[in-house]
């Protein structure tokens, strides 16, 4: 019966192995960042830049979109939580809010169509269902094949909010799961309507003008354009610290810089 | 210590055995936990049997989903069974030895091929195709189930080749002896024979089809309705869990654990259904156990 022994010992080691690995992880200041999926690109460049300046800090930045960012800030779970949408009155409260960029969410249709402006109204009825011909809006005669994001997106929400307002997207829409598949079914469909966040826009598709208004960094910024969203960072209560140091340093232009080559519009 | 050895190898294979087992029941357990509070709280029949599926007005009903998993995969099975099928009777019978060599290894690499690279492709290529055969976006239920019918085809061909392959060559020169062709020895003798090898070809291509995401994803729309046609986007099981994960708390968290249950239970329906015919086939044949 040595065996029992043998497996007894075998299992004592791994044991320990695992308990050392995890337990030798403290000697880092840690500082965690979650919440919005499209802050989290930006927010680890920052991160990056920050630990290669600061070895001794670990910044652990992770998805799950806005609210979730927000909900464990409040909680304190996290040090830092991030926002791709304006906070309201319920939410904001204990929090204080660091705005490190601005994005866009730009309406998109294929290169060859005559179009180049819709308002935000026939945008809202295309997406509604209440307009389903191109001809209806100055186009050509063909049905209109709109593509939505999944319910959740942050792009969606932002999009849902200035756009929509109460009214619902109309369930018949094509949902597609990312920035990228919704360029290249735009790409490829000259009468396909879709919707994405600039960060994503490479150009090879056409960006409507909204309100009359082209979505560019400078509209963006000097905010004209109507369909944009804050990044922002949240922490409960005043920042200390490390924490403090790294929003700083983000909203530094240094940090600024970097917000821009994710092609993020900075804030300041 | 020969025998200590012995009966340490014993017991490692032993708890390697037991541990997958374990690994089941603890997904399994962890999916009911998960997902029975939201079938209480919205009701069971509800939840199966409702027709809209609206997270953000607390609608969770999954029954267009049933229905376009089943209907994906049907649609998949009906044109990937015949040619798969016929691809294994001419690699097992009728190529030459050198044309055999080069088709298996192809078909082969169909079934390496990762699911995102098919998803990809349909999305690229498929999908503007069938936008401008048939009308509509393009992304439909159709485009789906040929994206499918590419994955599980080599599934089904090299377990069908092999179950083709494996009925004794008596059976075959008996045939052939009494003056039969070639083509009636395959209709006739070899096929029949063959039959459970193929039912489980089926079986697991079914299951790949019905498991299938990713590429679903890419290629069917994704819209939460039953379809009027093959070329009407929809939604499946996989691809609603899949999609919106990342984003649930609460309730809307635990329907989709409970989509996961669903699921479960439709695949555990369809192979004792697809079982039982493989039982049942092995009967009727008398001594051809394969």
């Amino acid at each position: 019966m040595n065996w029992k022994y043998i497996t007894g010992i075998i299992i004592l080691i791994i044991i320990i192995i695992a308990y050392i690995m995890v337990t030798s992880q403290n000697n880092y200041v840690r500082v965690e960042v979650a919440g919005s999926t499209s802050v989290q690109p930006v927010a680890s460049q920052l991160a990056d830049a920050y630990m290669k300046k600061h070895p001794d800090v670990k910044i652990n930045v992770q998805g799950g979109g806005s609210g979730l960012g927000i909900r464990s800030v409040s909680q304190g779970i996290i040090d830092i939580g991030t926002s791709s949408k304006g906070l309201n009155a319920n939410e904001s409260t204990g929090l204080k809010q660091y705005l490190i960029g601005k994005d866009g969410v730009l309406v998109v249709i294929n290169n060859n169509s005559q179009l180049d402006g819709l308002n935000k109204t026939q945008i809202k009825d295309i997406y509604s269902g209440k307009i389903t011909n191109w001809k209806d809006v100055g186009g050509p005669d063909a049905t209109i094949n709109v593509i939505t994001r999944e319910d959740g997106s942050g792009t969606r929400s932002v999009f849902q909010k200035i756009v929509m307002g109460k009214d619902k997207i109309k369930g018949d829409a094509v949902v597609l799961t990312s920035t990228e598949s919704i360029a290249q079914s735009v790409k490829g469909d000259p009468n396909a309507i879709g919707y994405m966040s600039l960060t994503g826009f490479k150009g090879d598709i056409k960006a409507l003008k909204v309100d009359g208004v082209y979505p560019s960094e400078e509209t963006i910024f000097n905010g004209t354009y109507p369909i944009q969203n804050p990044f922002l960072f949240l922490t409960k209560g005043e920042p200390q610290g490390v924490v403090k140091d790294f929003i700083d340093f983000c909203l530094s232009p240094e940090g600024q810089e970097i917000v821009k080559e994710e092609k993020v519009v900075p804030a300041s | 210590m020969s025998k200590t050895n012995e009966s340490l190898v014993e017991k490692g294979l032993l708890i390697t055995a037991i541990s997958s087992i374990i690994l089941i029941a603890l997904i399994i357990l962890f999916i009911f936990w998960e997902g029975i509070p939201a079938m209480q709280s919205y009701g069971f029949f509800n939840f199966v049997f409702g027709m809209d599926w609206s997270p953000s007005d607390n609608q969770y009903g999954v029954f267009p989903m049933i229905i376009g998993s089943l209907a994906i995969t049907g649609l998949s099975l009906l044109m990937a069974v015949p040619l798969g099928i016929s691809c294994a009777i001419f690699l097992a019978e009728i190529a030459p030895n050198s044309m055999r060599q080069i088709l298996r290894p192809t078909i082969q690499t169909l079934a390496g091929i990762p699911s995102v690279v098919y998803g990809f492709f349909g999305l690229i290529i498929l999908v503007p195709f069938m936008r401008v055969q048939f009308g509509g976006t393009g992304f439909s239920m159709l485009t789906a189930s040929i994206v499918l019918t590419v994955m599980i085809l080599p599934i089904i061909v090299s377990v069908s080749e092999d179950a083709i392959r494996s009925v004794p060559y008596e059976y075959k020169e008996a045939s052939l002896a009494l003056g039969s062709t070639h083509w009636q020895t395959i209709k006739n003798v070899l096929f029949p024979a063959a039959i459970p090898g193929i039912i489980t070809s089926v079986i697991l291509g079914m299951g790949r089809a019905i498991g299938e995401t990713l590429a679903i994803i890419m290629v069917a729309g994704n819209v939460v309705q039953i379809p009027g046609s093959i070329f009407d986007p929809v939604r499946a099981l996989t691809s609603n869990i899949a999609i919106e994960m990342g984003y649930a708390t609460g309730i809307h968290y635990n329907a989709l654990f409970a989509t996961g249950i669903v699921l479960m239970a439709m695949i555990i329906i369809l192979l004792v259904i697809a079982n039982y015919l493989h039982y049942k086939k092995k009967v009727t044949i008398g001594g051809g156990y394969l």
